[in-house]
This record gives C-alpha cells, structure tokens and sequence, in this order.
C-alpha cells in the first residue's frame, strides 16, 4: 500500500501477478511435489522419468492407496499410534496453555500491582531462552521424578502458562474496555466474576489464535520428544517419521512422502481453515510488543 | 492499596511463577552447577571446577561447531531479513485474490520442519531431486549437494525461504502502519520508488526489523530439526551445529557435564549477542515516538 506505484500500468500490473503468481507456487511447491510423489509406483519415485505427474488419476488413486495402506501398516513404525499419541500430547498441552494463560494474562492485564510491569518484561524475556539451553538439566530434573519416557515432560510444563500465549491473551484483554469491568464489579462481581464472565466471552477469538498456535507447536515439535521419549510406542509423528526414515533408508521415497502427507495434512487444514486468525495472532507479536 | 493487590497480582500469575521457576531457573542453575562436574548419569556428579571449560577451549568438535553456527547465523539472518521484507512488500500491493497469495506464500511456515526437511532431502537429491533437474534443464550441472560440506550448508540455508511466514506477516502488518502521506509528499517531491524505500519505509518499519533480527538470531543460533534430518551433520561435520553437539554430548555420549557446560556456552553467546544488537540497532533504528 504504503509502496503502491503512482500510476499503475497494464505492464505494470502484469509484472506485479506474474511475481506474485510465481512466488506463491515456488512456496507451496513443496506441498505439491510431496503429494505427487506419494501417489507414485515406487518405479516411478526412482527412476529419472516423469518425476512430477503421476501417470494418470486412476494410476494415481491405486498408487497412491497402496503406498498409504503400506505406510499405515507398517510392521515396526505405527503411524496411527504415533498419530494418536501426538494428538492425545497436543490436546493436554493446548488445554493447560489455554487455562494457565488466561488466568496469568489477567493478573498482567486487570490487577494493578507493584512490580508488574518488571515481572511482565522477565516474563517476555524468558521466550528468548533455546530449548537446547535447558534440555540437559531438564532431562535430569523429569528424570528424577520418573517422567522419562511418559508424556509427562511433553505436557505438564504447559500448566505453567506459555509466555508467547500469555503475552498475546494480555494484549488482547488490553483492548477491552475497563468499563465493563467496573460495570461487572456493581453487580458484584470478583476478579473471576470478571475474567469468566467478561474478558472469556470477549477474547474467544484471540483464545482460538493461542490454542492453534500451541497445537501446531506441540504438533511439529522434535526435540523435546527425541529427548524426553525413550520408548517406540510412545513416539510422536515427528519422530515416527524420522525413524521411519532412518530403518528405510532414503530409498523408497513414494513411502516416505505418503508418511510425511500424514503428518502434515492436519496442521495444513487447520492452517487454511483458520488461516486469517492465525496470521493475525503472528502479526500482534511483532508490532504491539 | 498497591501493596495488598500485589499479593493478589502475584496470586495470578503464580502458575507461571511456578513454571518459571521449576522449567527455567532452577535448569538454568542447575545446568551451572552441572557445568562444574564430570558426570555421567551412573554416580553421582564429581565436581571438576573450570575443567569443562579449558576442554571446552581445545576441543576440535567445538571449533567446527561455533563456526558452522557463525557462519551459519550470518549468512541467514540477512538472506531472510531481505526476503521477507521483499515479499512483505510484494505483498502489500494491493491486488486481486491478496488473501490467497498470502495463504500460499505464509503456508509452508506451518509445516512440521521434520516433514518440510523430508521433502527437501528428497528435492535436494543428487540423481532424482527436482532442484538439480531444474538446473539441469536450464543448462547448469547441479552438485551432489549433501556430498559437499560447502553445498550441504548452502542446501540447508537455502531451505529457510520457505519458513520466512511469521517474519513476513509481521513486516506485512508494519507496512501497513507507515504514514501513506509520508509517501505521497516524497513522490511528489520527486523521490524514486527506491529512493521512498531506503529513506522512508526502511527507517519507519525500522523497530520490527530490529525485532525480527533478534528473533531470527535466536532461531538461527539454536538449529537444530533440519540438519538433523537433512545431513546429519555431515558431510564431514560441515553442517554440525552446535545444538547437535549438545544433544550428541549428552544423550549419545553420556557426558552430562560438559553437555551443561556446552548448553551454558550457548545461553551466554545468544544472550550477548542478543545485547550486543539491541545496542547497535539503537543507533539505526528509528522510532517514531521520537519524531519532531
């Protein structure tokens, strides 16, 4: 907008879809390639022949089947265990994110105390601290209490609120009115008078940008289950297709891009249906912070 | 007054004060005190004093580590920061179908990167990957890209265009706050599409750009999923990043100290540079609230 050319010409709009035509499909090409591979013979995979179009659709729906059917039952790597078991982490994870969060991004928004704003500044700070920086005594510490391979370690700390959800539910309780607090407050209402009945119903949609996000968080994470899960039952997809991977070998890539399809469909559907949401809780982080 | 709704204050917050202190302080401290020890799980850690540390110094692995990261770093940091200002900018015009190109470019964002590495191993691949079969029918013979450890980093830089999603929305977002008659009176001025630019748009969105700088440095310092996936730190540990070194440490080699010491190491490196930029941008970054 800010940019927009003085008088747009015919070229001129031309050359504006051509590159925005062109960089939309170099970013979702890997989607698609991913797809096409995974509905090919494994001839067809390996071989420099046509190595984008499946042959034809009915070639396709048969390969493609069987390459899913073959994925989905696989001996050693149990992709519908691993799809349930990442779905059962992220279910608990995104419900304690979203409780936690909404009651600590109160005391930050709504209760005026002294030393807020410094506890709110150490709060924002501590997001810059790496996973890879603490995994070591965090090992330690869950091992102690026996929670090495469970999913304990993969959930529990989302209780304890997360500070990027905490800080974007605070952003959005800034922008409710105060009245309808104090309004509340004459009809007797307590400060979870006011957080359930108020500031809840309000923030429904900045709730929904929080549970997505922390649902593909804990969806797409690695590390944390590759250090935290020791056992293969209890694997999550992101490692499944890492062992997945590494018992094939990187020949059979039809198999492996049908696996890598299973995991990626659910985060790129909720994406797509909520995609405005979404792209708007991204924008909050980094232009009111 | 303010003094009693402290207690009510710190009574809310208190879940994260209680996650704070469990999931991050006492890690934090803990990983110092374990820095300070040999320790390997089976007894109990036998302090070492700085002994970590003067290995740490002579340690070859280390070396290739910190330098791949380094290089790493500063190489991704300004091919990002260009792109997605690029595409911010590309992005803001207004046009038909806006949502959906943005849909399309923000979308492999959200991809688990150990799926997205999958892909790219695949489309990476010397024989049957589609990059080298687009070099090679414009002509160019591609490389075997994880047989070179200079390709194989290049490879893993290079995936990074396409997770450029959340720093994108932000400078989308950042353009859209820029005073349009800023823009107007310089075009009327006479001042060139680059020339409004440099000296108009770059200085106004010039605090989220410092943003997204350390945001990336933080990301870029602790990479991790797609070497892992892609190379395995190879070949020839040239894609081995220092993240790898301290999983490796602890959880292949054992080695609980000196992991601690490694996993210190890199909290204090991201912690100075993260200062160190905020310092510098100071000087360059302009903010508004400062305007005449």
């Amino acid at each position: 907008m800010s940019l927009a050319m003085t008088s747009p010409t015919r070229t001129g709009r031309g050359v504006l879809y051509l590159a925005l035509a062109l960089c939309a499909l170099v970013a979702i090409f890997p989607v698609l390639y991913m797809g096409m591979i995974s509905l090919q013979p494994a001839e067809q995979a390996m071989s420099d022949a046509g190595m984008l179009l499946p042959a034809s659709p009915a070639s396709a729906a048969s390969d493609g089947a069987a390459n899913y059917g073959s994925v989905l039952t696989d001996g050693t790597v149990n992709f519908p265990l691993y799809f349930r078991n990442t779905l059962v982490i992220a279910l608990l994870s995104v419900t304690g994110v979203v409780v936690s969060s909404v009651i600590v991004a109160y005391g930050f928004a709504r209760v005026s105390w002294r030393g807020r704003q410094c506890c709110f500044i150490v709060m924002l700070a501590t997001m810059m601290i790496p996973f890879p920086v603490v995994m070591v005594p965090l090992f330690v510490i869950f091992r102690s209490l026996g929670w090495i391979g469970t999913f304990l370690p993969l959930w529990v700390p989302a209780w304890f609120g997360s500070a990027f959800s905490i800080f974007l539910l605070r952003q959005f309780y800034m922008t409710i009115p105060r009245e309808l607090d104090d309004a509340a407050r004459l009809d007797g209402c307590g400060h979870m008078g006011i957080l359930l009945r108020i500031l809840v119903p309000l923030s429904l949609p900045a709730l929904l940008v929080v549970a997505l996000l922390h649902f593909m968080f804990v969806w797409n994470d690695f590390l944390g289950p590759l250090v935290f899960l020791t056992h293969r039952d209890q694997y999550t997809l992101a490692l499944g297709l890492e062992l997945y991977m590494s018992r094939l070998g990187t020949t059979p890539w039809n198999l492996l891009m049908a696996a890598s399809t299973i995991m990626v469909a659910p985060v790129l559907l909720l994406f797509l249906l909520a995609q405005r949401s979404f792209i708007e809780g991204i924008s909050t982080s980094g232009t009111k912070g | 007054m303010r003094w009693r709704n402290t207690g009510t204050g710190l009574l809310w917050i208190s879940p994260w004060i209680v996650g704070f202190a469990c999931f991050t302080i006492l890690p934090l401290a803990l990983g110092v005190w374990y820095s300070m020890t040999d320790w390997t799980l089976l007894e109990a850690p036998i302090p070492v004093g700085t002994e970590n540390y003067e290995r740490l110094l002579g340690d070859q692995v280390v070396h290739v580590a910190l330098w791949n990261t380094l290089l790493y770093i500063v190489i991704t940091i300004p091919l990002l920061t260009v792109a997605s200002i690029a595409l911010a900018i590309l992005l803001s015009r207004p046009a038909r179908f806006q949502a959906l190109w943005r849909v399309a470019v923000f979308a492999p964002s959200v991809l688990p990167l150990v799926a997205l590495a999958t892909i790219f191993k695949l489309m990476y691949d010397g024989e049957l990957g589609v990059v080298n079969r687009g070099l090679d029918a414009v002509g160019v013979q591609g490389p075997e890209w994880f047989a070179s450890e200079t390709w194989a980093m290049v490879a893993i830089i290079l995936m990074n265009l396409w997770v450029v999603g959340p720093a994108m929305v932000i400078y989308l977002a950042s353009l859209r706050d820029v005073p349009r008659d800023l823009n107007e009176a310089a075009s009327i001025d006479g001042v060139t599409w680059w020339g409004r630019l440099v000296h108009v748009t770059l200085p106004m969105i010039s605090p989220v750009i410092l943003f997204n700088v350390i945001i990336g440095l933080i990301n870029a310092a602790q990479v991790f999923v797609v070497p892992y996936i892609m190379t395995g730190g190879g070949p020839n540990r040239g894609t081995y990043f220092w993240s790898m070194y301290v999983y490796d440490a602890a959880f292949r080699y054992g080695d609980m100290g000196y992991a601690s010491t490694l996993g210190i190491v890199q909290f204090l490196a991201i912690l100075l540079l993260t200062i160190g930029l905020l310092l510098v941008g100071r000087r360059f970054v302009f903010y508004r609230g400062a305007m005449p």
